[in-house]
């Protein structure tokens, strides 16, 4: 059951966004995210909605893929809506309890409500989109070097980058352990599916331990390994995949800098 | 390739009595395959550690091709002319991707990005894993693995391989994938090989087996000359290769073998001439 998860949700493809170089494609969602905060009127949320779908097409990611990002952030896109409703005071009344005169409706709230839900939509499957067409090796690669320039200030660029290697190398192996201590705790009667959610969550007791024991053996190995083959943390060490920039890199920065344009103009006026 | 001189060993320098190592001279040719036997607790994996300097002797010294293994400005001379294979397959995969893991070492040595790539290529071609150059680890066997793990010290160019038990968590079938790429590498490309293990039959096929005890050199010689002193090597809480017991057995029966047999066909030889013998007399 743990054996098929993917870290992260990358979908394989060779779509345009796909080939694009990673940096890049962080850069890019950082200044995505950022215009989803400058912006605040309702046709401009329907242009950023049309540049959206747009993106999705040409990353030929399945639609369900999208959905399924949105998903779970179905409960906070309600209770952002409800709040937002009725919390927002304003001039114009749509709607007013007749029983408590606090409870009401108003243009600005409910304005301020689309807003919030568009908001959150598009931040999610604007970053979904950066996970689904990047491998999560590619993104860690590309977070490196995109901190690099942060070593001179003492961030330890390398390190984080090789931690993030390390932790996802370490998921299936990890997880198939954690099925095989269940069996065995099982074996021996163990009971993790009946009570209630303290009496189950104290049954996974059993289960962390020897997990947390392996997971510290793993690592005393996997350090000697490191050691072996002359690993000194990131001094001279160079890449065997180098990143290249190409013309899909150059294009895309122009297209999303023109619509960034194009949007805080019209934001502005 | 490997001169250890009068060498010691403790985890605790305290407590004396302790000693892993109590004091062993062993000098490895170049080019030559060595099996070193011993029981657990008989000190060959401590003795295999201070071979690249991930453990320094308490006492006596290492040289790895003339280099002293305590000169820290040495080390990664050291460890990639002494490549190190462990154990565990699981553990001592640092990539989630089969050819970054093989360019781990090179990458560590600042090889230029051009060079990695032509000695990942060749290294899992050595030890034919090429088509699963992108694969990921975790959906590999446990032989498959531990041939990316040799992949991935051979991309270093170590003129010598140390592997410690490399085959004791495998199956019967990636054992002999694993023993038939060390053997491979020994006879073609002449690379020095130490194999620590517990199985005699992988032992058998050094040209040189060193049986240790209680952190001393026991016996020290050819594997035929090693395996027909079946006592004392149960004695020393170690096994013979079972053909070798057969023939030991059936020389306590008054058939007369030559005792050094060591190989399946070898046995199978001998007792077939026996056979055709003995017909021809009655």
């Amino acid at each position: 059951m743990f054996k098929d998860i993917t870290i992260g949700q990358y979908v394989d493809g060779n779509s345009v966004i796909h080939r694009m170089d990673a940096r890049v494609k962080i850069l890019l969602s950082i200044l995505y995210i950022i215009l989803l905060f400058v912006i605040d009127s309702i046709a401009l949320y329907a242009v950023f909605g049309v540049f959206t779908a747009f993106l999705v097409i040409i990353s030929r990611v399945p639609f369900k893929y999208i959905i399924k990002g949105l998903k779970p952030m179905l409960y906070i896109l309600i209770f952002t809506a409800v709040i937002n409703l009725f919390v927002t005071g304003g001039e114009t009344v749509l709607w007013q309890s007749s029983l408590w005169k606090g409870l009401k409706i108003t243009k600005e709230g409910l304005t301020i409500a689309v807003q919030m839900v568009l908001r959150l939509v598009f931040l999610v499957i604007g970053t979904s989109l950066l996970t689904l067409t990047t491998t999560p090796i590619m993104l860690t690669d590309g977070i490196e070097k995109l901190l690099k320039p942060l070593d001179a200030v003492k961030v330890p660029s390398h390190e984080i980058a090789m931690m993030m290697t390390i932790a996802i190398r370490f998921i299936p192996t990890l997880s198939e352990e954690t099925e095989k201590i269940i069996k065995a705790q099982k074996a021996r009667g163990a009971d993790f599916e009946s009570g209630n959610i303290i009496k189950r969550t104290k049954a996974m007791v059993p289960i962390l331990v020897p997990l947390f024991i392996s997971a510290f053996k793993r690592a005393d190995d996997l350090a000697i390994a490191m050691d072996s083959r002359c690993y000194n943390s990131g001094k001279k060490r160079t890449r065997m995949k180098q990143m290249k920039m190409t013309w899909i890199d150059a294009a895309a920065s122009g297209v999303m800098i023109a619509f960034s344009v194009f949007v805080i103009i019209i934001q502005r006026f | 390739m490997i001169d250890a001189k009068n060498i010691t060993f403790t985890y605790d320098e305290e407590e004396p009595k302790k000693y892993v190592l109590k004091g062993l001279d062993l000098h490895i040719k170049r080019g030559s395959f060595v099996a070193v036997l011993g029981h657990n607790g008989s000190g060959k994996s401590t003795l295999a550690k201070t071979f690249n300097g991930i453990l320094l002797p308490s006492g006596g010294t290492v040289y790895v091709a003339g280099m002293d293994t305590k000169d820290e400005t040495k080390i990664f001379d050291i460890r990639s002319t002494a490549g190190m294979v462990f154990q565990n397959p699981d553990n001592q995969m640092v990539a989630a991707i089969v050819e970054d893991e093989v360019a781990f070492a090179p990458e560590n040595l600042g090889v230029e990005p051009s060079e990695i790539r032509r000695r990942v290529d060749e290294c899992l071609e050595t030890v034919n894993m090429s088509e699963f150059a992108k694969s990921s680890p975790s959906r590999l066997s446990g032989g498959q693995k531990q041939r990316i793990a040799i992949a991935a010290v051979l991309a270093m160019e170590p003129e010598c391989i140390i592997l410690d038990e490399p085959t004791a968590m495998l199956d019967p079938k990636g054992r002999s994938e694993v023993i038939k790429t060390i053997k491979e590498l020994n006879k073609s490309r002449n690379m020095t090989v130490v194999l620590i293990t517990h199985f005699m039959e992988e032992a058998a096929i050094a040209d040189r087996v060193v049986v240790m005890n209680h952190g001393r050199i026991e016996m020290d010689d050819t594997p035929s000359k090693i395996f027909s002193q079946v006592e004392k090597i149960k004695e020393l809480g170690l096994d013979v290769p079972q053909v070798t017991e057969l023939v030991f057995e059936l020389k306590k029966q008054g058939i007369d073998l030559p005792s050094d047999i060591i190989t399946i066909e070898e046995c199978h030889r001998a007792i077939l001439e026996k056979l055709k013998k003995g017909t021809k007399n009655d």
